[in-house]
């Protein structure tokens, strides 16, 4: 039932982020927003509408699903949602990195970027 | 924290319904993080952010919807189309209507502060109103004091020789203070001055754009030249702007007014249109009762010739007649009625289709598609359903216009009417708005209220009974809407046949007119117009076929006035409608070429001339006026300065068109004229009458007068059928329309009972299979469908009669003596509704009767 990958592309780069966020495990909103701070090194931080917004229109393509299950109980808070990425999510994410893959490759052939990152 | 959830109130609901929560504390806990020297930067920052995303969610809602939209519609390709056609049938008749009435009613005339721009009629007691003469005039401007400026014109004709063909031009000729008054400036040169404006003076001229551009190629260096007018040279000192149109559309150019010194002396001499600008700050209640003053003042020193005169003051733009103004409103009524049906109808085809997706409606519910966000999408359904009608409709409007604008009247001074500007395009865009929130909204609300979990149920019947008692409410408003629009235009039809119907007096088959007007001074002199006249009927006679031709002042219909007083014996000169008639000079052969019967006594006759008795022949009805059973031949009138004896007298003729009463008529022979008087009355109108195809006559006749005089101008050539025709043109258009309204009421409404009833049907399937397997006779089905079709038609006739009723009344001055309760239109209305219903329930009652017990219940 889901549109092929490559349709979706290129994709926005909350969405991207989002779901490299969401990679490794499932994640609250919050959670979410501190991951991709980190992994910028502070650089990119998603305020609350752009979030939830992407989050909206990811769950209608299909990218991510909400979870009923709850981590341990200690950790959890029972006001927050949390998110995983589906297989079709993860597909997606593999399509665009390949895109930027070859984009970069392009981009070094031009003599744009350093030969080695 | 408290102005962020407000913040958040710009976001859709349906969004906040679901992660307001978790952005709250988000940002509870950005606001934890952030120093308070940094507050008012990550507000600003906060503000902008969720402006823009809210934008961004409501966007992507919207193309969401869209899509749903179009997913929906494409399913069911029938219903759209039907949809879009209704509305845009509803809308462009409105468009249409709108920007027809809106030139003639709402639209300010296009000059500085119009609305301080009035009229001065002079009033007499049994005359109505009527333009003053140059004397009251005088007097008025010299006491009154509620205006500002004021001037006056006149309308008249003229043969201009320019490059060519010698043309005859309407032209008008104003006072120095009538352009003043306007605040109009020409485009290039100067106005009238007062040395133009003197009796004596040079002439002058203003031309038209129009003119200007067509004779002269709009040529700037046009100023300071010469024009031949009417054979006198007249100096060009400007060219008026292109949106000047005044007095009427068709002025093509403008003369000094040059009244003659004694212009003033004759007190009932009423010929000049004065215009007035209200001082700042005067009513015209104030500048009415002023003139009120003014005018018993002239009365008492004038006790003669101003008796009983009054004068009226209105505002410009007001004086459209009352008849225009009747027929433009009944029209927007009619357009309204249209989309009235328009709009129920699509409410009921949306309700039809929202019931049958109740169950999708409850599975969305049910999985958590908030009742809001259900909403939403109904209403960008029937948005885009309007919106696509209303596009379509502005191009029906577009197509239709320039086909209405003979409604608009003539005197006006604006442009064309095909004027689609963005007033008219504003209206038509309202009206698809709210077309689509009025259809849309709701049903919508409707079926969210009942999206429960009910529809779920297997087998549930869609449609409970109270939607059936609104979709049914729906329809009987239709069926009323179309019930009035019937009998309007049956009643308005029934007039124009009568108006049609009516006898002119006279035979129009086969005859042929054109105008040449003479000019002055060349053709002062009676005997030189004699020569001219005889020269080009002698020889016009002579032509194959040509069984008639004669000359007269003014066509019948095409020119109604020409009314003098008349005095007979005893009567006093008391000016008044009881003692009127028209006047008009003819040559002999006038009544053969007419056929107009003489009764007793003779014709004019070519020795009636200057040196013998004033003669007249007049009309029966002014006969049995004087002198009822009495002999009128012999008998002694004075009229037009002169005694005249009655020698003939002949059939009436309706003078002022189908929709009038007439004056009665006097007739006079054309030689019994002095030099240079009565040059309004004298002949011009050539009437020819010939056997067979009297049009195919016109090169020989041009030749005939090209030879008489080679400059003189030929116009106006019609047939007299045409004239006659115009004369009920503006009227059989507006009875066109409102036919083509009431066919379209009559359609929407039969879709509507068939919309009804088709629902009942199918929705019922299962329960007429149980009666049908329980031995119900198909009959017995059939007759209960036909039985509720006609319930609904009864229940919207009743109500619609009443309506229509009012409405007649309403328009009874526009229905030449047809009664608003005319028994035949009643009942042709309420037949056409009979049929109507029949038509509507037709197929639901075949399906009906076909329904098959076995699968209806199979199908649990």
């Amino acid at each position: 039932m889901d549109p092929h990958p490559a349709s979706l592309l290129p994709l926005p780069s909350a969405t991207f982020y989002i779901l490299m966020a969401l990679a490794a495990e499932d994640r609250h909103g919050y959670a979410i927003i501190q991951d991709i701070e980190q992994r910028t090194n502070g650089a990119l931080r998603l305020s609350a509408g752009t979030l939830y917004r992407s989050i909206q229109r990811m769950l209608e393509q299909g990218l991510l699903v909400e979870t009923n299950d709850r981590p341990a109980p200690e950790f959890d808070d029972e006001r927050r949602r949390y998110y995983r990425i589906t297989p079709f999510g993860a597909a997606v994410a593999r399509a665009e990195a390949a895109r930027l893959n070859d984009l970069v490759r392009m981009a070094r052939a031009s003599g744009f970027a350093p030969e080695k990152a | 924290m408290r102005l962020y959830r407000l913040l958040l109130h710009l976001y859709p609901a349906s969004f906040r319904n679901e992660y307001a929560e978790e952005m709250c504390g988000v940002f509870a806990r950005r606001l934890r993080d952030t120093s308070v020297p940094a507050l008012p930067a990550l507000w600003t920052g906060v503000f902008f952010e969720v402006l823009f995303n809210s934008l961004a969610v409501h966007a992507d809602i919207l193309r969401q919807d869209l899509r749903y939209t179009a997913r929906a519609l494409r399913r069911t390709p029938g219903f759209a189309v039907t949809a879009v056609l209704v509305v845009a049938l509803g809308i462009g008749a409105n468009t249409a209507a709108f920007s027809l009435a809106d030139q003639a009613l709402l639209r300010p005339l296009p000059f500085p502060d119009p609305g301080r721009l009035v009229r001065i009629w002079e009033t007499e007691s049994g005359y109505g109103e009527m333009e003053p003469s140059p004397a009251n005039y005088r007097d008025w401007k010299a006491m009154s004091h509620s205006f500002s400026a004021m001037g006056y014109y006149t309308n008249s004709a003229l043969n201009l020789v320019g490059k060519g063909e010698p043309e005859r031009i309407q032209i008008a000729m104003f006072d120095k203070d009538l352009l003043p008054a306007l605040e109009v400036q020409p485009l290039f040169g100067r106005i009238f001055s007062p040395a133009d404006d003197r009796d004596g003076a040079p002439g002058t001229v203003l031309l038209s754009y129009g003119l200007w551009q067509r004779q002269f190629g709009g040529d700037r260096g046009i100023l300071g030249r010469q024009l031949l007018l009417n054979g006198e040279r007249f100096t060009v000192i400007g060219v008026m702007p292109r949106d000047f149109y005044f007095p009427s559309r068709d002025t093509q150019l403008w003369t000094a007014f040059r009244l003659k010194a004694d212009g003033y002396a004759d007190r009932n001499d009423n010929w000049i249109y004065p215009i007035a600008r209200l001082r700042a700050g005067v009513t015209v209640a104030q500048a009415s009762s002023e003139m009120a003053v003014v005018s018993a003042q002239l009365e008492r020193q004038y006790p003669q010739e101003n008796q009983k005169i009054g004068a009226r003051v209105v505002r410009m733009g007001e004086d459209v007649s009352p008849q225009s103004r009747l027929l433009l409103y009944a029209l927007v009524a009619a357009a309204a009625c249209v989309l009235l049906i328009a709009c129920t109808n699509l409410a009921n085809l949306l309700l039809v289709r929202a019931l049958m997706r109740e169950k999708e409606l409850a599975v969305r519910t049910a999985i958590g598609a908030g009742r809001e966000r259900l909403v939403r999408q109904l209403t960008t359904e029937s948005l885009v359903l309007a919106l696509a009608g209303g596009a379509l409709g502005v191009l029906v409007a577009t197509v239709t216009v320039p086909l209405l604008s003979r409604l608009v009247p003539n005197s006006l001074p604006v442009g064309q009417a095909s004027a689609f500007d963005w007033r008219v395009l504003l209206f038509a865009a309202a009206l698809t708005a709210l077309t689509g929130v009025c259809f849309g909204v709701a049903p919508a609300w409707r079926i969210c209220r009942h999206a429960d979990l009910t529809a779920l149920r297997e087998g549930a019947r869609a449609g409970s009974g109270k939607k059936e008692v609104l979709r049914s409410a729906l329809v009987v408003a239709e069926v009323a809407a179309s019930v009035v629009l019937l009998v309007s235009t049956g009643l308005l039809l029934r007039a124009l046949w009568k108006l049609q119907g009516n006898d002119p007096g006279f035979r129009t088959e086969g005859v042929l007119t054109l105008r040449t007007a003479l000019p002055s001074p060349k053709y002062d002199s009676t005997a030189s117009r004699t020569a001219f006249l005889n020269r080009v009927l002698g020889e016009v006679r002579q032509l194959p076929g040509v069984t008639g031709a004669a000359y007269i002042s003014f066509l019948p219909m095409a020119m109604g006035g020409g009314i003098w007083p008349v005095e007979v014996g005893e009567h006093v000169v008391e000016r008044s409608a009881a003692h009127t008639a028209s006047m008009r000079f003819v040559t002999p052969g006038f009544f053969a070429a007419l056929r107009i019967p003489i009764e007793t006594g003779r014709d004019v006759e070519e020795n009636d001339t200057l040196g013998r008795q004033y003669v007249a022949v007049v009309s029966r009805s002014f006969a049995s006026r004087y002198w009822p059973r009495q002999d009128p031949l012999g008998r002694h009138f004075k009229m037009a300065f002169q005694d005249r004896t009655v020698v003939g007298v002949v059939g009436d003729i309706r003078v002022r068109g189908m929709e009038r009463e007439s004056e009665p008529q006097v007739y006079f022979p054309y030689r019994q004229v002095e030099d240079a008087s009565f040059q309004f009355y004298q002949p011009k109108d050539l009437v020819i009458r010939a056997a067979g195809n009297s049009a195919g006559l016109l090169p020989q006749v041009y030749r005939i007068i090209r030879s008489a005089d080679s400059e003189q101008p030929i116009s106006d050539v019609r047939t007299l059928a045409d004239i006659v025709e115009s004369s009920t043109a503006s009227r059989a258009v507006e009875v066109r329309i409102l036919a083509a309204f009431a066919a379209v009421a009559f359609l929407l409404a039969a879709i509507g009972i068939h919309g009804v009833l088709a629902f009942v049907v199918s929705s019922r399937s299962r329960e007429i299979g149980v009666r049908m397997a329980l031995g119900a006779q198909r009959g017995a089905i059939v007759g209960a469908v036909l039985l509720r079709g006609a319930l609904l038609a009864a229940a919207g006739a009743i109500p619609g009669v009443a309506v229509a009723w009012f409405s007649g009344k309403s328009m009874e001055a526009l229905l030449a003596g047809i009664k608003p309760y005319d028994a035949a239109t009643f009942l042709a209305a309420t037949g056409l509704c009979l049929l109507m219903t029949l038509l509507g329930c037709v197929l639901p009652a075949w399906r009906a009767a076909r329904v098959d017990p076995i699968t209806a219940m199979r199908n649990e």
